[in-house]
């Protein structure tokens, strides 16, 4: 056992870091600088770290890079509330690897069940299928599953035209989504055709669960980001914001709201890098245990810590302009995609068979 | 980054399952009998004695001077079996291995952790708690000896104890964070007096108070340099907050694994409150294993001790408490008006936000030493 980060992967966190400094958005403001964004678009499809996950040419069944890998991306993508598409795109690309479907051509994403609770699936005899494409900025389609007798099928809806343009900086603006950084999109009723790029083997219940338990650990990465970026900018905030002729950092009622937050990261980090290590280590169902515990503990931390941050900034906290309401909705959105704090906690009971019964938890 | 065994670590686990299935005691939990107390220094002896105690400590010590992550391996495993965890006397390893001399290392470690000899650490006061260096017992030398005279209390481990790691002001006269020594002082000499203190779940056998009137301490036993007192209690009461020295993991673990044993032998008794407060208990401790895997990995670098232990005990407390309200909810089901062993569980769990340092301390030493915020 040694579970710190290697030398290989600090150096990825470095980088992520790097890519994401300058060009995240720094203000609310900035989230409408379309110039800002297109930046940190060209930047990140420079990297290839969408790809992470698709197969290894030397060895097909291996995605490029590790779970841990690819949650250390994505931590550093929330922590600086990147608005750039990557949950879903990976999550389509983890996906065709499995089924041995070729990569896809143009920003793709998953489609999910409408409340997000896990993915869409097109039960026996449907033709249609209704939807929710998470992370859908840039996207032309997303990824769904047919159910058939020897498996899960891979199927697609085009979501081109149906992400709203501008999602933030206004203050009079349509509804922009819970998530102001990674616009979803809503699919209705639409018909699914097959995805580009044949798929040479349908998904095991093995493949769902195993890409279930690597979707939540990188919602975990991304939590724990999140949470980091909010704490920094309530820190910030305290050192500044005076009250009283002193700096409100200095009173212990706010020291230990911002203590109590950084603990709470520090204990969701431990259980994030684990679901990350065992995305890929483990045999799906324990995987996917894993997942649940880390997605329990991160969901309900990452409201306390997001909420202390708005706190903090008090009556400034509650305007749009200021960014710990989009840290909030950012951790409320991945909190809920694939299994939210009450449905973890759900999967938590029947792994350890605690539940006594078809009600345990209702 | 790995969180699976190394063939070595497979094989050792493998050899302490083995040892577990034929040795484990079956000693009812600490917070909730005073029987614990009786098995518990045989227990330590035949731990030690199997090889499975004091393993990353070093060889001269009476370590085994392995890496730090076999220590997670042994909470483990211990969990696992239900078996008492690990003593929990590191920090008082940590302290002597930072600040002794040779010579004193030599002579009381490998004792102490061995189990051979029992030792209690004598810090706090009736008026110095949080505020450690305001205590008042006095160290006054005479010739080759000192002669010690205060009052400590919440001392843990007093009544079992052979020896006391006592911090008393040997000078007066300097700022009060300078003027503190640690002393080595034997416990069953008339001049020291052990009052048992009852706490608040009945238990009488954990804690107590000591009474030092002139107690002898030889000056070749003072365990660091004159006036190295402050240091040597900071670096015992950094590793006293981190749960990887403690080996609480094992303790949360076994504590989980007797609530889910509960809900499952007979499900109909408990209300789905009952199984939420226990699979967050189980959410916890799991949490605390993990949380341990990464502190003891990050010391294959080399022993530190610092702020983060703060972090590590405030995240410990949660774990304890939510265990202890898991515990309190499984009690009004199963014991009605008896006071049960989960009753007393619960109880205990609340020292967990006081002993070693207050939370509220730790979130001061969080704010000003990891976040960066002044001090008010």
């Amino acid at each position: 056992m040694d579970v710190r980060l290697s030398d290989e992967q600090r150096a990825l966190r470095e980088s992520a870091a790097r890519l994401v400094g300058d060009r995240a958005p720094r203000s609310v403001a900035a989230l409408a600088d379309a110039a800002r964004a297109a930046g940190l678009e060209a930047a990140l499809t420079a990297s290839g770290w969408r790809e992470l996950r698709l197969p290894d040419p030397d060895a097909p069944d291996r995605p490029l890079a590790s779970a841990v890998e690819t949650a250390i991306v994505a931590e550093e993508l929330g922590r600086g509330l990147a608005d750039v598409p990557f949950l879903g795109p990976t999550l389509a690309a983890e996906l065709r690897r499995r089924a041995g479907a070729e990569a896809a051509a143009s920003i793709e994403t998953v489609l999910l069940r409408p409340d997000l609770s896990g993915p869409a699936v097109i039960e026996d005899g449907r033709t249609r299928c209704s939807g929710t494409a998470i992370d859908a900025r840039g996207a032309t389609a997303a990824l769904l599953l047919v159910r058939t007798d020897h498996g899960h099928d891979l199927a697609c809806v085009p979501v081109a035209g149906t992400v709203a343009g501008t999602v933030a900086g206004t203050v009079a603006g349509t509804a922009p989504g819970r998530d102001l950084t990674r616009p979803a999109a809503a699919v209705a009723d639409a018909v699914p055709g097959r995805p580009p790029g044949p798929a040479r083997r349908p998904l095991t219940a093995g493949d769902v669960e195993a890409w279930s338990a690597f979707a939540l650990a990188l919602t975990c990465a991304d939590l724990v980001g999140t949470m980091r970026g909010a704490v920094d900018l309530a820190r910030a905030y305290a050192g500044v914001r005076h009250q009283y002729g002193v700096a409100i950092g200095t009173f212990q009622s706010v020291q230990h709201m911002l203590a109590d937050a950084f603990v709470s990261i520090e204990g969701s980090s431990s259980v994030a890098r684990h679901a990350a290590w065992a995305a890929d280590t483990l045999p799906p169902g324990e995987a996917l245990a894993a997942a649940a515990v880390a997605k329990a503990y991160c969901g309900r931390a990452a409201r306390e810590v997001c909420e202390t941050a708005v706190q903090v900034h008090g009556g400034i906290g509650m305007t749009w302009d200021c960014l710990a309401h989009v840290h909030l909705r950012r951790a409320l959105l991945s909190t809920q995609v694939l299994g939210d704090v009450g449905a973890s906690l759900a999967r938590v009971v029947a792994h350890r068979e605690i539940g006594g019964g078809p009600d345990g938890l209702r | 980054m790995d969180f699976a065994d190394s063939p070595e670590e497979a094989a050792f686990r493998l050899r302490l399952r083995a040892w577990l299935a034929e040795h484990n005691p079956g000693l009812p939990q600490s917070s909730t009998a005073d029987a614990y107390w009786d098995g518990q220094a045989p227990w330590h002896r035949a731990l030690y004695d199997a090889g499975f105690f004091g393993l990353s400590w070093p060889e001269e010590v009476g370590g085994r001077g392995l890496p730090s992550v076999y220590e997670a391996i042994v909470d483990e495993e211990l969990a696992q079996a239900g078996a008492p965890p690990r003593p929990s006397l590191g920090y008082l390893v940590q302290g002597m291995m930072r600040h002794a001399a040779e010579d004193v290392r030599r002579r009381f470690l490998p004792g102490l952790v061995s189990g051979r000899e029992r030792w209690c650490q004598g810090f706090s006061e009736p008026d110095a708690g949080s505020d450690l260096a305001a205590l008042r017992t006095r160290a006054v030398r005479r010739g080759d000896r000192y002669l010690i005279s205060g009052h400590k209390v919440w001392t843990s481990y007093s009544d079992e104890a052979d020896w006391c790691l006592v911090l008393a002001r040997t000078d007066p006269g300097v700022p009060r964070h300078k003027g503190l020594s640690a002393f080595a002082v034997r416990m069953d000499q008339p001049a020291v007096g052990r009052r048992p203190l009852k706490m608040i779940n009945g238990v009488t056998r954990e804690f107590g108070e000591v009474l030092l009137d002139g107690a002898v301490a030889e000056a070749a036993d003072m365990v660091g340099a004159p006036g190295e007192g402050w240091p040597l209690a900071m670096t015992v009461v950094s590793h006293e907050r981190e749960p990887g020295e403690l080996g609480y993991v094992a303790r949360y673990g076994k504590a989980v694994g007797e609530l889910v044993a509960a809900l499952r032998s007979e499900p109909g008794r408990f209300t789905a409150e009952n199984v939420r407060d226990v699979a967050w208990a189980v959410v916890e401790a799991e949490m605390l294993r993990l949380h341990v895997c990464r502190r003891l990995s990050d010391r294959l670098d080399g022993t530190s001790h610092g702020p983060a232990g703060s972090v590590d005990k405030l995240l410990m407390t949660r774990v304890e408490q939510t265990v202890g309200h898991a515990a309190l909810g499984i009690g009004d089901r199963t014991g009605g008006i008896e006071e049960d062993t989960w009753l007393k569980m619960y109880l205990y769990s609340r020292a967990q936000s006081i002993m070693g340092g207050t939370s509220q301390v730790q979130r001061n030493l969080v704010a000003t030493r990891i976040l960066g915020l002044p001090a008010s």
